[in-house]
């Protein structure tokens, strides 16, 4: 086994896509503050009836769901012992960085009464009874490990006499040594989170349709979420081979296919027999909205599974198709289930206002923005990005 | 179950009215086990205790009981007769015994004041006072008097040699309606003209029969007086504001209220709280219990009137009726939201534009990339497209 080097990819920062995603984190800023300055109404259409919105649906639901990947490639790599996979650690610890400090600052936003927030960490006030604070402490324990997962990236990057001056080169050794700690923390945390963001809905109650409301939340939550950890490494690893043309890590995704099927197939066995086992399956076919966004979330799932277990996965083109569909099929599975399937009753609808949608689009884009930073300027890309440098994009 | 009406009363024959068979009234064993036990869970008790409250109930002796009537229009007795678990004739023929009691006692005139003194004497330290109306102070009480007596005089006698005192009724816990400005009479609660004792208050215009029970059953069964707040009131049952368990509470949070009698809000059910309810200032558990036996819902409030606070000191008969009340948990916005609230909104075409915008991006950068990437035959290699 010989150790992997990273390398920053040294292209240039600032390029044309790069200016257009930092015109829509603008745009979010502008109603960002707006939000501070006159309130949720101005800016959203959350409701009493539907108090949760796409600021926690899409930026944190989802889009820790899609921070998965350092989660779910640590268990592979760590856990599992399977060394193969970690050159794509880095870059998949990466994304989780951004997803989650970035779900964190939506949740700062969709905080009624923000400047309370402190309080969930002064244990006299804590009830550990509620899912939900379990997630939120899990939530902020988990940012904090990822950063410390990433800060020998930003050491490495530093001059040597810079760390000997201010002994960065012991906090290096330190961390080295025990990072086994913070990779073991790392994999629970997730574990717990994952899972309680199903067991949230489980207050749902007859709010939420029974093709979603089953007890089984917790476990759908958790495997759907890393089956959606190896979906984004596998689209993040692809779509930065296309742009940078770095070198190609198909044969190393045809194995990890195997593996994210294998989660699928577990899920979608857990979820359709647990239906038939309530007798609710007639539901499914009803033809009804409910009924339909069942079956397409099942046939997004299907596909993943048929291409990852077929030839085509050694295909780069069918890779990115089943990454699309998995990562499309576990979104749509959250914002069914935290959303669209959800019927408060009384007469309460719910639709995002187009500003509430800009805030959420700005920060995506502020993630992408900051992940094409990160890799351009920090030893994050493993392997031998130099050899096929030199043609800047 | 049976019920003592089922009983009939021409051939029912008492037994023993001291002994066991005679101590249940005519109830079945079982009934009157389960009467106990209520009574026990009404007190917040376990229900063990139901067993001991069954032992004080049958006991042989029955502790006598003098009833003494103030400034006061009956009500309180009145809506004890009304009590049917149990009814006031099974307390006070076979777990207490009435000695005194200016409307119930079959005995009249010189009569009864002879028992009542007799009794009084035997039973000294041992007897339970209870006093329902205030007590007249203004010219040494004489706006009162009863064979003779000033009220004033019998209620300080009565005390000396009472075990435990009771006042039922707000007149007799803080003054009620006699207390009331101009108070022509100087009314006063009975625990005012008692300096030093202890009086177990149950205040109610007229109070909750059941209270009072479960408070007599208390002292039978240990002793000593049930766990009293400030103003001597028993806690089980005066312990929490009625605004904390009223049924109509979610409609205060949520800003629903009834403007007048016979509106809109005031047929759906909204609070009272805007017609002038006091239930947010006052102390007592009306929502929980009820009233007249007839199932929940059955109190001032569940029928569609604001609580007028009889049993709080400085509201009943002393704040107006249609007052707004002081509300002491928390105090409500000055604007409330309004009953008619936009449930959520529609879709907006700018929003529709949004997703639709997204959607087409995603849908045509996958398809983009897909476009560039090789199909199936190379896995390995890198091409080097000109693709940007």
């Amino acid at each position: 086994m010989t150790a992997i080097t990273h390398q920053p990819l040294g292209r240039k920062v600032v390029t044309k896509p790069f200016l257009v995603l930092g015109l829509f984190v603008l745009i979010a800023a502008y109603f960002i503050l707006r939000r501070f300055l006159f309130g949720m109404g101005d800016v959203s259409n959350m409701s009493n009836g539907y108090p949760i919105g796409t600021w926690v649906v899409l930026d944190v639901v989802i889009g820790t769901a899609f921070g998965c990947g350092g989660f779910a490639i640590a268990l592979l790599v760590y856990i599992f012992n399977r060394n193969v996979y970690h050159p794509l650690m880095r870059p998949a610890l990466l994304g989780g960085v951004f997803g989650y400090t970035l779900g964190g600052l939506a949740v700062m936003i969709d905080l009624g009464r923000y400047w309370n927030a402190f309080n969930l960490l002064l244990p006299w006030y804590g009830q550990p009874n509620s899912v939900i604070f379990e997630v939120a402490l899990c939530v902020m324990a988990y940012i904090t490990v990822l950063w410390l997962e990433f800060w020998p990236v930003f050491l490495e990057r530093m001059p040597p006499a810079f760390k000997q001056r201010f002994g960065l080169d012991k906090l290096q050794a330190f961390l080295k040594r025990y990072m086994y700690v913070l990779v073991a923390v790392g994999v629970l945390l997730p574990t717990m989170h994952q899972s309680s963001l199903g067991s949230v809905l489980l207050i749902m109650g007859s709010k939420l349709s029974p093709l979603w409301y089953t007890t089984w939340l917790p476990l759908l939550y958790l495997t759907s979420a890393l089956a959606m950890g190896y979906g984004v490494v596998m689209l993040e690893a692809t779509l930065v081979n296309r742009a940078f043309k770095t070198p190609s890590e198909v044969a190393l995704f045809a194995k990890l296919s195997r593996v994210a099927a294998g989660l699928l197939i577990g899920y979608l066995a857990l979820r359709w027999g647990d239906l038939v086992d309530r007798g609710y399956l007639e539901l499914a076919f009803a033809g009804d909205w409910d009924g339909n966004l069942f079956l397409t979330e099942t046939a997004l799932f299907l596909v993943p599974i048929i291409v990852l277990l077929s030839r085509r996965r050694a295909s780069q083109r069918w890779q990115f198709v089943g990454a699309v569909c998995l990562l499309a099929a576990g979104s749509l599975y959250r914002l069914d289930s935290y959303l669209m399937a959800v019927r408060p009753g009384n007469g309460w609808t719910y639709f995002p206002s187009a500003p509430e949608l800009m805030i959420t689009i700005g920060i995506v884009c502020l993630e992408i923005m900051l992940y094409l930073l990160f890799i351009k300027t920090l030893p994050v890309l493993s392997g031998n990005v130099a050899e096929s440098r030199g043609r800047p994009s | 179950m049976d019920h003592l009406s089922d009983v009939d009363l021409e051939s029912y024959e008492i037994q023993n009215p001291d002994g066991y068979e005679g101590g249940l009234g005519g109830l079945t064993r079982r009934q009157f086990l389960k009467y106990c036990t209520a009574v026990a869970a009404t007190l917040g008790l376990s229900a063990l205790m139901g067993i001991r409250i069954a032992e004080a109930a049958t006991a042989t002796t029955r502790p006598p009981v003098i009833w003494l009537s103030a400034q006061e229009c009956t009500g309180c007795t009145e809506s004890l007769l009304r009590a049917y678990h149990p009814t006031l004739e099974a307390l006070i023929l076979d777990m207490i015994s009435l000695d005194y009691h200016e409307a119930l006692c079959s005995g009249a005139g010189h009569q009864a004041e002879a028992y009542k003194a007799k009794s009084m004497k035997d039973n000294w330290g041992k007897f339970v006072l209870v006093v329902d109306g205030s007590i007249p102070t203004k010219d040494d009480g004489i706006y009162c008097m009863v064979a003779g007596k000033t009220i004033l005089e019998a209620v300080k006698e009565a005390a000396e040699g009472a075990a435990a005192i009771i006042g039922i009724g707000s007149c007799a816990s803080w003054g009620g309606i006699p207390s009331s400005n101009p108070n022509p009479t100087h009314a006063k609660p009975v625990h005012e003209v008692l300096p030093g004792k202890t009086v177990i208050n149950i205040p109610g215009c007229p109070p909750n029969p059941y209270n009072f029970l479960s408070t007599i059953l208390y002292l039978l069964t240990f002793g000593k007086p049930p766990a009293l707040d400030g103003k001597n009131r028993p806690k089980f049952a005066y312990g929490r504001l009625i605004h904390e368990n009223c049924e109509r509470r979610p409609h205060f949070d949520a800003g629903r209220f009834a403007l007048e009698f016979g509106d809109y809000g005031h047929r759906q059910g909204f609070c009272l709280y805007k017609i002038g309810c006091k239930g947010p200032e006052t102390h007592a558990n009306c929502p929980a219990i009820g009233f007249g036996d007839v199932g929940q819902g059955n109190w001032p409030v569940g029928i569609g009137h604001p609580c007028f606070g009889c049993t709080e000191q400085g509201v009943g008969f002393t704040k107006p009726i249609h007052a707004l009340a002081e509300v002491q948990t928390y105090a409500p916005p000055t604007a409330f939201p309004a009953v008619n609230a936009p449930k959520g909104e529609r879709v907006s075409p700018a929003a529709a534009a949004v997703v639709a915008g997204v959607a087409g991006l995603a849908v045509g950068a996958g398809a983009m990339a897909l476009r560039h990437m090789d199909g199936g035959s190379d896995s390995s290699a890198d091409r080097h497209d000109n693709d940007r």
